[in-house]
């Protein structure tokens, strides 16, 4: 234990922290900006220094460690004054246009000029939009004239999705963040995943936005517009709204969804409850060629709903894409089955259907363009917005969150079970398929406490979980005593991890489940913003609890689903289900 | 020629090892072989070290030794530090770029000269300074910068 003084008293702290671990611990506020709790600590912006006594100069907190009889000052004169300039040197660099930023009223940078009392700059000449925008991608825009090089976005697409598709080049006043040789983004390899956007402390990234083009389709009188919502929404939305993270707004948010003029409230929750049902069938049918027909099988089998995951796989393990469940994710099986399925039992023309989904993810904005997401016979979700968006049209109109009562999806696509819900965290997919897979085998429920399955949780990198498959059923008898080993794996670059073991042959895994984002859709890039371990901690609880609360936690006991397969489907992996429910993917490669 | 530097790169991968440590090093070599990394040489030294085009482009660019755009026979590199500054730096550009016809950063059309700068080359007692590819002059003048890169045939 060492002992330090701040602002004059004692606090005793073990040796590796630093004056910013020790004063947060401490409750003491130190403005920061680069950093970010996700992301390895770099020093770059100086906006947290503090003054050190007989330390010449003055220290940035973030990346000092503390000394034993280290003695600190977090608000002396000088230290104001020095923020300040450093504030306002930032902004002198910074394209200030703040009522018209996607980030107003949600930006570090303007909170920090605010604090400071920033009243004007001294420096006559305002920083203008001299660099051109990045809107190559297909869901979000990079202006480099707000930048402030804080390079939380180069170390997230590095440190936690291990992409790089963007790094700082050139060096001094000509630095920018952007690709090789100056490419769009596009041109590059890209995930679309968002993580840049959520760890933007400023408006220079932000989703291409569609919600006038939902208006627009809302006031069309000739249009059917039909909404899903994915599972981790409900656990998030309220952050929007002053509400405290991990609250959950379930109903409110159905309601605000009515009022705002969709005409039907699906829930993606469903289609997650058939993804389960299509996902286990084809995991236990890859294990049956693999274990009796001792056929060549790509086994382990990976998830297929993240699909920032699938353009990640695409690009860097294109020889393991066999490998990647053949299953639309569930924004894309919704989308199929209500311009088809939905569309013939109410009779409704599927040309006058504008299907939209409100996703946690940006990654989805680019899923939904695939061209091979039409086997409806038209693109099967139309548009797709962030929770971000989604927030800002329920404030475009004038709903009161927090007033709302409470309301129910519509039927049939709006029907599901906790299995689905957990969807949205991290392990929450391989939870469900566990609950649906062995009690088809067995006939019995997983051997766990209230169906929780508590090794596949929780917020570490990679986890690993073993079951013993005993007393199966006589159809399923070649899997007696069978161990099934699966893993999950969150951020791309602990997939990049567990994907280089599976290549190499080192592990033997049956099934895994991959998570684009750390933490799962809960923090995924079109989530609101700021994301933290502690953030996402509490949003993992209200999916949790969300699932407790639900009267059928079991995918294959959602009667809607039982209801399309017996009206419409036939049988999981039907060739019905297949053409509709099934996809294929793209070798891209990386060089 | 995709080949020929995949080759070039492997053999150089083998010498030094494709830690990142040691990207430099290679593009340095790389640099002094081809005269300017092009795509093709990035993405080959991507490759050979699996990491990404964006990574390896960012260490090129963060370096003005380091080219990745077409250079021309002589490279001139005049210091753009604050010593050099206030010993008149703008004044030998300015007799540079009207000799040249070029601006900063450009290459002459018969892809003689390029003109670009460097940061402090440790002659700051003696600015302004200057190198012609791997030759260094000091207390320039404007007249006498334009005779020294005249002497380059």
């Amino acid at each position: 234990m060492l002992n330090v003084k701040i602002n004059n008293q004692k606090y005793s702290v073990s040796e590796g922290m630093t004056v910013l671990d020790v004063c947060k611990r401490e409750n003491i506020y130190i403005p920061t900006l680069c950093h970010h709790p996700d992301l390895e600590t770099k020093g770059i912006c100086r906006v947290c220094v503090v003054e050190v006594k007989n330390s010449k100069t003055l220290q940035a907190a973030c990346s000092t460690p503390v000394y034993d009889g280290m003695e600190i000052f977090t608000g002396t004169e000088k230290v104001r004054r020095v923020r300040k300039t450093i504030i306002e040197l930032l902004l002198a660099n910074h394209y200030t246009d703040c009522t018209v930023c996607a980030k107003n009223l949600n930006c570090e940078l303007q909170d920090l000029a605010n604090q400071y009392s920033l009243t004007g700059l001294r420096w006559k000449e305002r920083r203008e939009r001299t660099l051109p925008l990045d809107d190559s991608s297909p869901v979000f825009v990079r202006d480099n004239n707000k930048c402030v090089l804080c390079k939380r976005c180069v170390r997230a697409c590095d440190e936690i999705q291990g992409v790089y598709a963007i790094a700082n080049l050139n060096k001094g006043d000509s630095t920018i963040v952007g690709s090789e040789f100056n490419k769009p983004v596009s041109e590059v390899v890209c995930i679309n995943c968002g993580q840049c956007i959520t760890h933007c402390p400023t408006g220079a990234l932000y989703e291409k936005s569609f919600i006038d083009d939902v208006w627009k389709a809302i006031d069309d009188p000739e249009k059917v517009v039909v909404v899903q919502t994915a599972p981790a929404i409900r656990a998030a939305l309220g952050e929007e709204f002053d509400y405290p993270p991990g609250t959950r707004v379930t109903g409110k948010m159905v309601t605000a969804l009515k009022m705002i003029g969709f005409d039907y409230v699906f829930d993606t929750q469903f289609s997650a409850d058939l993804t389960i049902m299509e996902e286990g069938t084809e995991l236990l049918a890859r294990l049956k060629k693999a274990i009796v027909d001792k056929e060549d099988v790509a086994l382990p089998m990976t998830t297929s709903c993240s699909p920032g995951w699938i353009k990640f796989q695409e690009h860097f393990f294109p020889e393991l894409i066999p490998n990647i469940s053949t299953c639309k994710s569930p924004q894309q099986m919704m989308g199929a089955v209500l311009k088809t399925y939905w569309a013939e039992k109410t009779g409704i023309d599927p040309e006058k259907i504008v299907s939209v989904s409100i996703m946690p993810c940006t990654a989805k904005k680019f899923e939904a363009m695939r061209p091979e997401m039409a086997d409806s016979g038209y693109q099967d979700v139309d548009y797709v917005l962030t929770t971000r968006e989604l927030a800002r049209m329920i404030k475009q109109d004038a709903i009161h969150l927090k007033s709302l009562s409470n309301s129910d999806f519509d039927d049939p696509l709006g029907r599901s079970t906790g299995a689905a819900t957990i969807f949205g965290a991290t392990g929450g997919v391989m939870e469900a398929a566990i609950r649906t897979a062995y009690e088809t085998v067995t006939g019995r429920e997983v051997p766990f406490d209230s169906l929780n399955v508590t090794p596949v949780r929780g917020l570490e990198g990679i986890r690993e979980a073993n079951i013993k498959i005993e007393g199966t059923k006589d159809e399923w008898n070649f899997l007696e005593g069978v161990t099934l080993n699966v893993a999950v794996a969150h951020g791309t670059a602990n997939a990049k991890k567990i994907m280089t073991r599976v290549a190499s042959g080192e592990m033997n895994y049956h099934f895994i489940e991959i998570m684009t984002c750390p933490g799962g859709c809960l923090a995924g890039g079109g989530q609101p913003i700021p994301v933290t371990e502690e953030i996402r901690e509490l949003r993992a609880k209200a999916v949790y609890e969300e699932d407790m609360d639900m009267k059928l936690r079991k995918s294959h006991e959602n009667p809607a689903v039982t209801e399309i397969y017996k009206d419409y489907l036939g049988e999981p992996n039907s060739h019905k289900a297949h053409e509709l429910l099934h996809t294929h993917y793209t070798r891209r490669g990386r060089y | 020629m995709i080949e020929i530097v995949r080759d070039r790169v492997n053999e150089l991968t083998d010498k030094y090892d494709n830690k990142r440590e040691n990207l430099l090093c290679i593009l340095e070599e790389l640099g002094q072989e081809y005269g300017f990394l092009d795509e093709t040489i990035v993405n080959e030294v991507a490759r050979a070290f699996n990491i990404s085009q964006t990574e390896v482009f960012s260490v090129a660019s963060f370096y003005h030794f380091l080219n990745t755009k077409p250079i021309g026979k002589y490279v001139i590199r005049l210091c753009r530090t604050i010593t050099c500054d206030l010993a008149g730096k703008d004044k030998i550009l300015s007799a540079l770029e009207s000799e040249l016809d070029i601006k900063m950063g450009e290459t002459t059309h018969d892809k003689k000269y390029t003109l670009d700068y460097a940061n402090c080359m440790g002659m700051c007692d003696k600015g302004s300074a200057m190198m012609v590819n791997d030759d260094i002059y000091d207390q320039l003048t404007p007249s006498r910068a334009v005779e020294i890169i005249k002497s380059y045939k």
